[in-house]
């Protein structure tokens, strides 16, 4: 009888906490370097659009105005929806990427389920998909102030801090829609619910196009608890040299308390449906 | 030598082969509606997207703009300025969300089209069964929406009942030629270009604000565009501006129709019947 | 083309036939791609009627031109004694489907699968609810019957599509790969349902790359390769035409493993596979003895029967699984 052979040792090894995360972010470059031009229309062009048409065709309707110019401190209406259709375009970008992606990762493709058979946790999982997005976001930004600046939109270097401040409501925005995606089964009802009744109040009620003092009284309570609301007035605050200490540390502090909540149940979430 | 001898086919549609219709698509539309029960917050949430652009859009740009020149050139409300033209986008979103992401994936995903070809349905079944339920659905948005803006004051003239069934017959048009898109798409990538076709129609068809604020060459790409005509057909009905004008709107659609349907099912015929 | 046929030969009677389904000549191109070059099929009523052949022999296309919903390229095919070309509607209003993949409304509960079906055919809402539940019994599903499908088990989802193309009592059954992918107690218990329908006369048309599955389920099969049907009969006949009554198989260490014609001259004839032999005999027992005593030593030898496998392996010179 012949001795059994032993075989060589595995060369796999188990990555550190940060390490997992950055397999992942990995994984998603990958794959973003083959594929980039089938996300290009949603991500660049369609702020684009909405800035020539809100910016720059309701711009000139609006003109200089009385009524323009109240609502916008006297600067150039496209000067002062610039900063916040950025951060808009985040918050709606982020939207997107973290709802059908992540159930697709989950059901359709599995690509999580695979991750997690290595050695990765669901932790490092869900947290790298949540980096991606967010390095997604910055890319698009900074394409988005480039064409900002093309279009006369630009008001000084505070636009700097709009693209941060852009990024961290995106990334807000999420990580709560991701821990969110991770608990959906069946696609049926709940993204379309979402977007309907959460996403696009959101983007219409957070003073991108108009200052929230304009709506019904009875609307505000909605503007409070937006996100996207708190990025914008940081954003536009910093675009046009608006803003004052005490208001942006409060916008701040609510965006990065969402942020860490949302990252926290993303991690949990993950960890728990692969596990299942 | 021949086949056995058998009566002909009734031959329902002359532009299309023998065998391709049997006259119960609205078949197709009974399972439309037993499915939508089982996702009755997507279907009702529907009606909700057009509502909040109503209330944001129009009280709050409204601020901004003031009055605005109706299609008389009289002055309208911001409000019921966009309000026909939200009406005309929601029911080409509806229609082409319906035609296009809905019918690839049962096209290519579900394969739940090869399920029905294997009974006595045909592709223009399955076409016209898919139309008309995009087509209720929207109808029935259109109600909704159309009673909302009589609530906010926002309907000037009993030709406003018109604006239904033009709704119905814009969302048909923009159905026939989503589905007629949707049959030549290769992959998910491709619907970028549906995006790419419906997100600058929706901004810049007069939905927001009126055709002068362009340069004349550019009111002339307008002017091309569907989707203006849909809006413009709404605004002149909700605001009772009716002449003659209105027939040569409804002409577009007519032919967009036309055209949309013809190679739908041709299409569909093509990729199923392989 | 009848001329030229002697009377009882296959073909003859094209007019006055009373199968169910004949082709004579029957061709379908992709393009430049030939699937089908060319068949002769007769199914006669009451009979289940195989279709044996690897991944790409043309079953499919067969399949689906009879179900009339692939145009054909040339030759003649008449179903139930329409055309399909002309009469896809009235064919499939009379036959059963029950294609490779399945096809269920994911959007639907089990139960409405089968009634929404049974409207397409055009049947009264009274009487599909009532063959709804009749079918639910049938396919063992009755306390599944509100669940969606996509709650349902890989053996459960073929049963309620074999169930969902019964709805209008079908005089002709298409089965395309009924068993693929299930597990072996699935498959039986999807046998016993095919074989209760055979009893009822329902005619089947069957294809698969399964002997074993052929060999239980089909009276009558031709072996498809290549386009074409490579030869015809009875599951019995067809391996007493073209192998031997058993076959020994052996296996080598790779490393010390002989050549083909080594073996040769212990048996009528020798099939050599990536890894294993198949030695062809009358007698395994024997042959064993034989190639033992001669100084092999295989890892491990097997005798068995002859099956439709060797048949295949036989005139095609390949293996059906690959």
């Amino acid at each position: 009888m012949a001795v059994p052979t032993v075989a060589a040792p595995s060369t796999g090894f188990a990555p550190t906490a940060l390490g997992g995360v950055g397999r992942v972010v990995e994984h998603h470059w990958r794959w973003y370097r083959r594929n980039w031009r089938a996300t290009a229309v949603s991500s660049i062009l369609q702020p684009l659009l909405f800035l020539l048409a809100f910016g720059v065709g309701f711009g000139a309707l609006v003109g200089s105005g009385p009524n323009a110019a109240a609502a916008t401190g006297g600067v150039p209406y496209l000067v002062w929806l610039a900063p916040a259709l950025l951060a808009m375009s985040a918050a709606q970008s982020a939207a997107f990427e973290s709802t059908y992606p992540i159930l697709s990762g989950f059901k359709w493709q599995r690509i999580y389920v695979a991750m997690a058979s290595g050695p990765l946790t669901g932790a490092q999982i869900g947290l790298g998909v949540l980096s991606w997005t967010g390095l997604k976001m910055l890319g698009s930004g900074i394409v988005y102030v480039l064409v900002i600046a093309v279009f006369g939109g630009v008001a000084g270097p505070g636009i700097v801090v709009s693209l941060a401040a852009a990024v961290l409501t995106g990334l807000a925005v999420a990580s709560l829609i991701t821990a969110f995606a991770a608990t959906v089964e069946n696609e049926g009802n709940a993204f379309s619910a979402l977007f309907r009744f959460v996403v696009i109040p959101m983007t219409l009620f957070s003073g991108t196009f108009f200052p929230v003092d304009r709506l019904p009284e009875w609307v505000r309570p909605v503007v409070w608890v937006s996100p996207l609301w708190h990025g914008t007035e940081i954003a536009r605050g910093a675009a046009l040299g608006t803003w004052t200490l005490v208001p942006t540390l409060g916008h701040l502090a609510v965006l990065l308390v969402l942020l860490a909540v949302g990252g926290v149940l993303v991690a949990r979430l993950f960890t728990r449906r692969l596990a299942a | 030598m021949s086949a056995p001898t058998v009566p002909p086919a009734p031959q329902v549609w002359r532009l299309l082969p023998a065998g391709s219709y049997a006259g119960r698509a609205r078949m197709m539309m009974v399972r439309s509606a037993a499915a939508s029960r089982r996702t009755w917050l997507a279907f009702v949430s529907g009606f909700f997207e057009p509502l909040f652009y109503l209330l944001a859009m129009g009280t709050g740009l409204g601020s901004l703009v003031g009055d605005l020149p109706g299609p008389d050139g009289q002055p309208i409300s911001y409000a019921a300025f966009i309000a026909p033209g939200l009406l005309a986008a929601s029911a080409m979103n509806g229609a082409v969300f319906d035609s296009t992401y809905n019918v690839f994936f049962k096209l290519h995903y579900a394969r739940l089209y090869d399920s029905m070809l294997a009974t006595p349905l045909g592709p223009v079944d399955v076409a016209l069964g898919e139309i008309g339920w995009a087509l209720l659905r929207g109808g029935l948005y259109a109600t909704a929406f159309l009673s909302v803006m009589a609530g906010f004051g926002l309907i000037a003239s009993p030709w406003a009942l018109l604006a239904l069934p033009a709704a119905l017959l814009v969302a048909f048009a923009f159905a026939a030629v989503g589905m007629a898109a949707t049959s030549f798409m290769r992959s998910w990538q491709d619907f970028d270009l549906v995006t790419l076709a419906v997100l600058p129609m929706f901004l810049f068809s007069t939905t927001f604000y009126p055709l002068s604020v362009y340069p004349r060459w550019l009111q002339i790409v307008v002017e091309c565009l569907p989707l203006y005509h849909a809006v413009e057909l709404m605004r002149g009905l909700t605001t009772g501006v009716v002449g003659p004008g209105l027939l040569a709107h409804l002409a577009y659609f007519v032919v967009m129709i036309g055209i949309g349907v013809v190679i739908a099912s041709r299409r569909l015929e093509k990729l199923l019947l392989r | 083309m009848i001329a030229a046929r002697p009377v009882g030969a296959p073909g003859y009677g094209l007019v006055v036939s009373d199968a169910l389904v004949q082709a004579r000549g029957l061709r379908k191109s992709f393009g430049a791609v030939e699937a089908v070059r060319g068949i002769d099929v007769d199914v006669a009523p009451g009979e289940v009627f195989g279709f044996l052949g690897p991944n790409g022999a043309g079953k499919s296309s067969t399949m689906r031109m009879i179900a009339c919903v692939s145009p054909r390229t040339g030759g003649t095919l008449s179903v139930l004694g329409m055309d399909p070309g002309a009469d896809g509607p009235r064919i499939r209003a009379r036959i059963g489907v029950v294609p490779q993949l399945d096809n269920l409304d994911a959007e639907l509960s089990v139960r409405e699968n089968l009634e929404i079906y049974g409207r397409y055919f055009g049947l009264p809402r009274r009487h599909v609810r009532e063959k709804a539940t009749e079918l639910l019994e049938f396919a063992q599903l009755t306390e599944r019957a509100g669940d969606t499908v996509e709650e349902l088990s890989g053996g459960m989802k073929r049963r309620l599509t074999i169930a969902r193309s019964l709805v209008n009592d079908p005089e002709l059954l298409l089965l395309d790969e009924p068993t693929t992918g299930l597990d072996p107690q699935a498959r039986h218990l999807l046998w016993d349902r095919l074989y209760r329908l055979k009893r009822e006369g329902v005619t089947q048309i069957v294809t698969t790359h399964y002997m074993d599955e052929a060999e239980q389920l089909c009276d009558r099969l031709v072996v498809m390769d290549g386009g074409v049907i490579a030869a015809e009969g009875s599951p019995a006949e067809l391996i007493s035409r073209y192998s031997t009554r058993e076959v020994l198989e052996l296996r080598f260490d790779p490393e010390r493993r002989p050549g083909a014609a080594a073996l040769e001259r212990h048996a009528d004839r020798v099939e050599e596979l990536p890894d294993r032999f198949l030695l062809y005999t009358a007698d395994g027992e024997r042959t064993q003895g034989d190639v033992v005593g001669a100084g092999f030593v295989p890892l491990s030898s097997l005798v068995r029967r002859s099956s439709l496998e060797d048949v295949f392996l036989r005139l095609t010179g390949r293996t059906l699984v690959d």
